[in-house]
């Protein structure tokens, strides 16, 4: 057969193999994955968009929110829904006249102190959605269908959005909409969305820097620093860098690896050069100081002592093995009390 | 800070680091950190640490490391540091420690840890940003971070009801329609299932939207762990989620929107961008780094959006449904918005859009000594890749081009370094990137003049950091 005739055999069972391979492609990922329930569809698909859909049928009350809120969410959010001690305030900020605007008008003040959930929220299905699906902080989708128009009618009398007496359903709950203190507060006037899906979106970024390279501006002004009393404020920086390197961190605390030095025995160890042997979890050479501790735990102490204290300056085999331990002349007594108490004592590493 | 900076008599010496060159008149210079063991013995003591005194240092430099600081995380800085005086370094001419007795067997460390001298280097928190620890943020530590891969244990977190560790044979994905004509054939996928699809690995930041938030309207916090360290980069290995909605008969013609939910407490849910589902982009994935996603990052399974602001990427992700229209939900319509000057807030903001810090040196550290430094950093585009990266030392009025290391990558960060000969004169640092689209990174005076100081989230303008006298580096703002 002649090379070119090989080559062109070659391509046709390279095509051929191409094509028997794709039709078996094509038929997709047998047996991987299963149709869905429609049990199992409703028990997960619990999104309530802004147009309603997946908003289930039911009602609740301003009273009976409360009696709910008093129970399950004041603890959190304070009792009329404007602590900031766990969580940012929920309800605060807007007015009779925003309500009408449809604009909460204190958003345009730089002075104003917090932002408040229903400042800032345009759209009430997204509290329903979220208080289904995450509250009670510590329980969440614990609360029934019912519940969870209760406690946001009691949220959206405590913005002053109902009366007292409201009755928040499936039905009235689009008029609630209609009088969202912030509803038009949302643009989508930019150019952070990959694609142009939303009004308003703009074809390029909002800021134009360009790369100038010499000369590009007469000076270099400071426009602010980090205040003299922050330097501190998140610990000691020393301790949050690494050891070596071209720099260190700047010492803006106290140490407190000093608090966590080594326990001084555990240093005697080492410089004593029994850590070349022996381990405190692990056998190496000899019986690791976990397994000593506990061969003679509960044992009279000071005769227990007093042995090891021996052995350790003597030396000895047969004890944990075939290994001898060699005698330890340049060890003092005390060093070697020392070492045994700590031994003893499990070698704790502080 | 000056009490790093032992006021000690200098003693002459040779540096190491620059042969010939007697800085003896130079350590008296404010800049110079002196090295340990010099700070604390004296040309006596070193001669006999150097006849084999070994546990005279020992004692020494403990005390030595108790009395001043300067070794602040415990006496090994001081044995690593540099000193020629008799007969040479003591760390040569005798024994260590570990050249000299037998070390730990194999498996000691089943799973592998940093070394007991790397704990500097652990996600913090910022005291103050948060009331509660389960819905709060820790930050990577990118002053000590080098490349691009930001190790496992280390990938900053964002939870926003605490984290679970989820049991990966009882975890389901669940794909459905808005609508029933949107999804063909609405499916339960377990992890098997999953994981027999045919995978992909790809390398993507991840960032915040409110990295960098805390200093919209001015310098708030010290260093670039907690300007910047909501931002992580990893290999994710996953399916991309085109294949599972066209293993659905998912009708990608009238999907518009694709809504992500994750399986834990807040099931916390957004609006995912068709276009980067349909480009293959947007990932279902189980794998990070080589292994599976770490509980706080997801295990078994989260979403990887491309480019988007972290809060896309639902974590333990159990659904995503198809529709036709946006969702604002929770972290789309209460928080994740930018408030504007004229009191609006821009919704779905997602692009984190290009951007680029220093990361060494950087706010809070102190360089180590006047002369050779690199100057090195990350940059980041979620539009694609980095283009260049520039650098200047003069607080932006004159720049010079950073060499860009490989990988270069979409959506991925890009490690930029600089060579930069410190003159002991104050400097201010700052890097700006461009990206493939021509973008380039904001001053903040730009940034502010559209969007004001309010915004919390997307915060791209270009850090500096300002370098002292003293050597010590600074975070600073410039218009």
């Amino acid at each position: 057969m002649s090379r070119s005739c090989k080559a062109a055999l070659l391509a046709s069972a390279v095509g051929a193999l191409l094509a028997w391979t794709a039709p078996a492609l094509a038929d997709g990922f047998a047996n991987v994955g299963r149709p869905a329930t429609p049990a199992e569809i409703k028990a997960w698909d619990i999104d309530v968009g802004p147009d309603f859909a997946g908003l289930p049928k039911g009602s609740g009350t301003v009273s009976r929110g409360m009696e709910i809120w008093e129970e399950k969410c004041a603890s959190c959010h304070g009792t009329f829904g404007e602590s900031n001690s766990v969580f940012n305030p929920l309800v605060g900020g807007t007015t009779a006249e925003d309500i009408k605007t449809g604009h909460v008008a204190a958003l345009k003040r730089t002075d104003f102190p917090a932002r408040t959930t229903f400042m800032k929220v345009a759209t009430v299905s997204t509290l329903y959605d979220y208080i289904r699906r995450a509250m009670p902080w510590n329980a969440p989708k614990s609360l029934s269908d019912d519940d969870v128009y209760a406690v946001l009618a009691y949220l959206l009398n405590l913005a002053e959005i109902v009366p007292d007496d409201y009755t928040l359903t499936d039905a009235t709950i689009r008029d609630v909409q209609k009088r969202m203190p912030n509803r038009d507060g949302m643009t989508t006037a930019h150019a952070l969305w990959p694609g142009p899906d939303f009004p308003g979106m703009a074809a390029k970024p909002d800021t134009a820097n360009a790369a100038c390279m010499t000369n590009c501006k007469p000076k270099a002004e400071l426009a602010s620093q980090l205040p003299e009393h922050a330097r501190g404020a998140h610990g000691n920086i020393a301790e949050q860098n690494r050891l070596i390197g071209p720099v260190r961190g700047q010492r803006t605390g106290p140490d407190t690896a000093a608090a966590e030095a080594p326990s001084p025995a555990l240093a005697l160890a080492e410089q004593s050069g029994c850590l070349s042997c022996h381990a405190v979890d692990t056998r190496v050479v000899g019986p690791s100081y976990s397994e000593i501790a506990a061969r003679y735990r509960g044992k009279n102490s000071n005769e227990t002592a007093d042995a090891l204290v021996s052995k350790v300056k003597a030396g000895g085999d047969g004890a944990w093995g075939a290994v001898p331990m060699p005698p330890q002349d340049d060890l003092s007594i005390d060093d070697a009390k020392t070492l045994v108490a700590w031994i003893l004592s499990g070698a704790p590493q502080k | 800070m000056s009490n790093l900076r032992p006021t000690g008599e200098a003693t002459p010496r040779t540096d190491p680091l620059v042969p010939g060159a007697d800085i003896s008149s130079a350590d008296i210079r404010a800049g110079r950190l002196r090295r340990a063991p010099e700070n604390f013995l004296t040309a006596d003591d070193i001669r006999q640490v150097g006849k084999g005194r070994r546990d005279f240092l020992r004692s020494s430099f403990l005390a030595a490391a108790a009395a001043t600081g300067a070794a602040a995380l415990g006496g090994r800085a001081a044995i690593a540091a540099t000193t020629v005086a008799g007969d040479g370094d003591p760390n040569i001419l005798t024994p260590t420690p570990w050249g000299s007795s037998l070390g730990l067997p194999v498996a000691a460390n089943p799973y592998g840890q940093p070394s007991k001298h790397e704990r500097a280097l652990v996600r913090r928190q910022s005291p103050g940003l948060t009331q509660v620890p389960a819905a709060s943020v820790s930050f990577a530590p990118l002053q000590g971070l080098f490349g691009i891969i930001t190790p496992s244990g280390l990938h900053f977190e964002r939870h926003h009801q605490g984290w679970q560790d989820i049991d990966p044979t009882r975890h389901r994905l669940m794909v459905n329609g808005a609508r029933p004509d949107f999804v063909k054939t609405p499916k339960v996928y377990t992890m098997d299932d999953i994981m027999r699809l045919p995978p992909v690995s790809r390398m993507h930041f991840i960032e915040c939207g409110a990295n960098t938030g805390m200093e919209w309207g001015n310098v708030a916090v010290p260093t670039v762990q907690y300007t910047h360290g909501m931002l992580s980069c990893s290999e994710f290995t996953g399916v991309p989620l085109r294949t599972l909605l066209e293993d659905c008969g998912a009708d990608l013609k009238a999907a518009k929107f694709v809504l992500a939910e994750g399986g834990d407490g807040s099931s916390m849910t957004r609006t995912i961008p068709i276009e980067l589902v349909l480009s293959g982009e947007v990932m279902v994935a189980y794998g990070q780094n080589g292994e599976m996603l770490r509980p706080e990052n997801g295990y078994p399974l989260r979403l990887v959006v491309p480019g988007v602001q972290g809060v896309s990427w639902a974590k333990w992700l159990r659904r995503i449904e198809v529709g036709d229209r946006p969702y604002a939900t929770k972290d789309e319509a209460v928080h994740y918005i930018d408030l504007m000057p004229d009191g609006q807030h821009r919704q779905y903001t997602s692009i984190q859009e290009c951007k680029s810090v220093i990361t060494s040196p950087s706010g809070g550290q102190t360089l180590l000594d006047k002369g050779y430094f690199t100057i090195s950093g990350l940059a980041w585009s979620g539009r694609g890749a980095v283009k260049r990266v520039d650098v200047s030392t003069d607080g932006g009025m004159n720049w010079s081009q950073a060499t860009l290391q490989t990988p270069v990558l979409s959506k991925c960060l890009t490690r930029f370094t600089l060579a930069w000969n410190w003159d002991g004169r104050p400097a201010l640092l700052q890097s700006r990137a461009t990206d493939e689209t021509g973008f380039v990174q904001p001053a903040y005076g730009q940034l502010r003049a559209v969007r004001g100081t309010r915004s919390i989230y997307h915060n791209n303008a270009i850090q500096t950091w300002q370098v002292a006298e003293s050597g010590d580096v600074n975070n600073v703002q410039i218009l």
